[in-house]
């Protein structure tokens, strides 16, 4: 196992090197002499030539690149042109947030997702699997942020029954925290569900077919049984693939829920840097996102290997 | 986006009768969701064509005398903020959407089927770049790197669909590779080898025509998410500017006048909802329709 762990953390390694790569490249194609865009309203020669200096601006390429790469290296992802803080005390103080969002609206995907698949492909056919494959595209089909915008008007406007938008923190209350974080929760889930739902059922119907599960049909386990203790754990290895997969969906559908529901998250601050052409917010939310998405993956797939022995092995 | 790449039986190339596509058009059209989808997205091509016919007002015009007007016999969808009718605006919106689906499929296939023939036929160094480099631009999440990019380049429908192009092409280059590898194990192109086939001539002849079934069928289910990539996009403010219509950008007004005008929030969700279900129906029946281990 062992030296599946090493192969596969090395692969990470380019890709990380590229993530970086890119996101230089990013940031160097923007319109307009960096230099300018960080001095600011008064083009002062004397700031600009500063800027060049303390940016290695005036070094070749490869020589800034590598100097940047040291920095983020200590941690250093810069400051925000706009007010001056440390990119990394912005995202530090948003990612709780869009943390806690990402993780209701998990538990709402797979609540949703898991008996829902389990149930469609037990019941192949029926009326069940008809209605809940529906379900699954429409939850595929329908624009979250729109989603959130009917919420709002439904269950706010018209009923009445939940705050429309903001953010509590946790520690002012968890009621009050909750309330307001239960529809951007679902609206977010919703479309996971709908990705976790169709896998559960194509995993589920391939493990029913095995030789195993008629065996513990034959020994005369109950079906629950047989379909819970038996069926489903096996099924769920792919469903967990596709679950670090879709981490990525996750954070993208979280911009846009934020700024439906108002959440000071993740995606606002991405969101309102690009608005505020405060690229080097944009650029460390770039990065940041982009490095926890191979870690997590990286994670996932050596935890296979932890729960599977049969893939380290190969 | 999901990046489950799934290798699809090869084909034989000689075609059997009907055409290459003989069988699987008639069991596509067997399925009725499939028929559905692909006559709601045919209704969705003619409304964007004939929106000039169609429409009953200007698009753009503001009409500071009627704003906000509730859905009735003059404006079927009411009126926006400034007057515009919803109707109209929701008719010209479909152009958008259509064209960011379209063209920034076409430039993912464009990236992605060459770049997977070349780096699942040759292996090598070659593949190993590419794939890294699928790996990176995947490590993006979708919306992130695409809102980076149209930081950087600027906002407006182009670079919408430049940024979905390119956020959506390692799908392509990973499906094509996968296939190419499937297909180049089979014997009729060690044979063609055998025969001294140059490799272009191999990938040309033998290889591509045995990948076309799943990359139309991904292409389909892509042009779905691009839709909805492009509407949230808008909606972001980043991609197609006012005053032209577009769906996203229409909802991204609209959720400022939830209490006075609700009505102007839900037509185009609907209209984005209803195109991307019907691309997905049809994907989804294509794909069934393709695939020859169904029978």
């Amino acid at each position: 196992m062992l030296p599946f762990v090493g192969r596969r953390a090395l692969t990470a390694i380019p890709t990380l090197f590229l993530v970086t790569v890119m996101v230089f490249g990013i940031q160097r194609s923007l319109p307009g002499d960096p230099a300018l865009i960080l001095a600011g309203e008064q083009q002062d020669p004397e700031v600009i030539a500063f800027i060049r200096e303390k940016y290695r601006l005036n070094d070749p390429l490869p020589v800034q690149y590598l100097a940047w790469v040291a920095q983020l290296a200590r941690g250093d992802l810069g400051r925000s042109l706009r007010t001056n803080e440390r990119v990394l005390d912005l995202i530090a103080a948003k990612l709780p947030v869009t943390i806690e969002l990402a993780l209701l609206s998990l538990l709402v995907a797979v609540a949703i997702a898991l008996p829902l698949g389990m149930l469609a492909a037990v019941r192949r056919g029926t009326a069940i699997d008809y209605g809940s494959t529906m379900a699954a595209l429409t939850g595929l089909s329908v624009p979250n942020f729109w989603l959130g915008i009917m919420l709002i008007l439904f269950v706010s406007v018209r009923l009445g029954w939940l705050p429309a938008s903001g953010y509590v923190p946790l520690s002012e209350g968890v009621w009050e925290n909750v309330k307001r974080m239960i529809m951007p929760a679902f609206v977010l889930g919703t479309g996971l569900a709908a990705v976790l739902m169709r896998q559960m059922r194509s995993s589920m119907l391939g493990v029913l077919k095995q030789d195993f599960v008629r065996t513990a049909h034959a020994k005369g386990q109950r079906g629950a049984a047989v379909v819970i203790r038996h069926a489903a754990r096996n099924a769920l290895i792919p469903v967990t693939t596709i679950l670090g997969l879709q981490l990525g969906a996750l954070l993208s559908g979280a911009v846009l829920t934020e700024q439906v529901f108002t959440i000071p998250g993740f995606g606002k601050l991405i969101v309102d840097a690009v608005f505020n052409r405060d690229y080097a917010v944009v650029q460390g939310v770039v990065l940041i996102t982009a490095t926890s998405y191979i870690l997590i993956n990286l994670l996932v797939d050596l935890t296979y290997a932890v729960l599977d022995p049969r893939i380290g092995a190969k | 986006m999901s990046v489950t790449v799934r290798v699809e039986r090869p084909v034989e190339t000689a075609a059997p009768t009907g055409g290459p596509f003989g069988r699987p058009l008639s069991r596509l059209f067997k399925r009725p969701p499939a028929v559905i989808g692909a006559l709601v997205v045919l209704l969705f091509v003619v409304v964007a064509a004939l929106a000039p016919v169609l429409a009953p007002y200007d698009p753009a015009k503001p009409d500071f005398a009627n704003v906000r007007q509730p859905p009735s016999a003059e404006y079927r969808f009411g009126t926006d903020e400034i007057g515009r009718d919803v109707l109209t605006r929701t008719i010209y919106g479909a152009r958008a959407s259509l064209l960011a689906g379209v063209i920034s499929v076409l430039i993912a296939t464009g990236l992605g089927v060459p770049l997977g023939l070349v780096s699942g036929f040759y292996r090598g160094a070659l593949d190993e770049l590419i794939m890294r480099l699928t790996d990176a631009v995947l490590s993006f999440p979708f919306l992130i790197l695409a809102i980076a990019m149209a930081a950087a380049l600027g906002p407006s429908l182009t670079n919408a669909m430049i940024a979905i192009g390119i956020a959506t092409t390692p799908t392509f280059i990973r499906l094509t590779r996968a296939q190419v590898l499937a297909v180049g194990a089979e014997e009729f192109v060690t044979a063609a080898r055998a025969l001294g086939a140059t490799g272009a001539r191999i990938i040309w002849r033998h290889v591509l025509p045995n990948c076309v079934a799943p990359l139309l069928v991904q292409a389909t289910l892509t042009i779905a998410q691009a839709v909805i990539a492009e509407s949230a996009l808008s909606f972001l403010g980043l991609g197609v500017q006012p005053p032209t219509p577009s769906w996203g950008g229409m909802l991204n007004t609209a959720k400022n006048f939830l209490v006075q005008a609700p009505w102007m929030a839900i037509y185009p969700g609907l209209s984005i909802f209803f195109t991307v279900l019907a691309f997905n129906l049809f994907g989804d029946g294509l794909r069934d329709a393709l695939d020859p281990r169904d029978d």
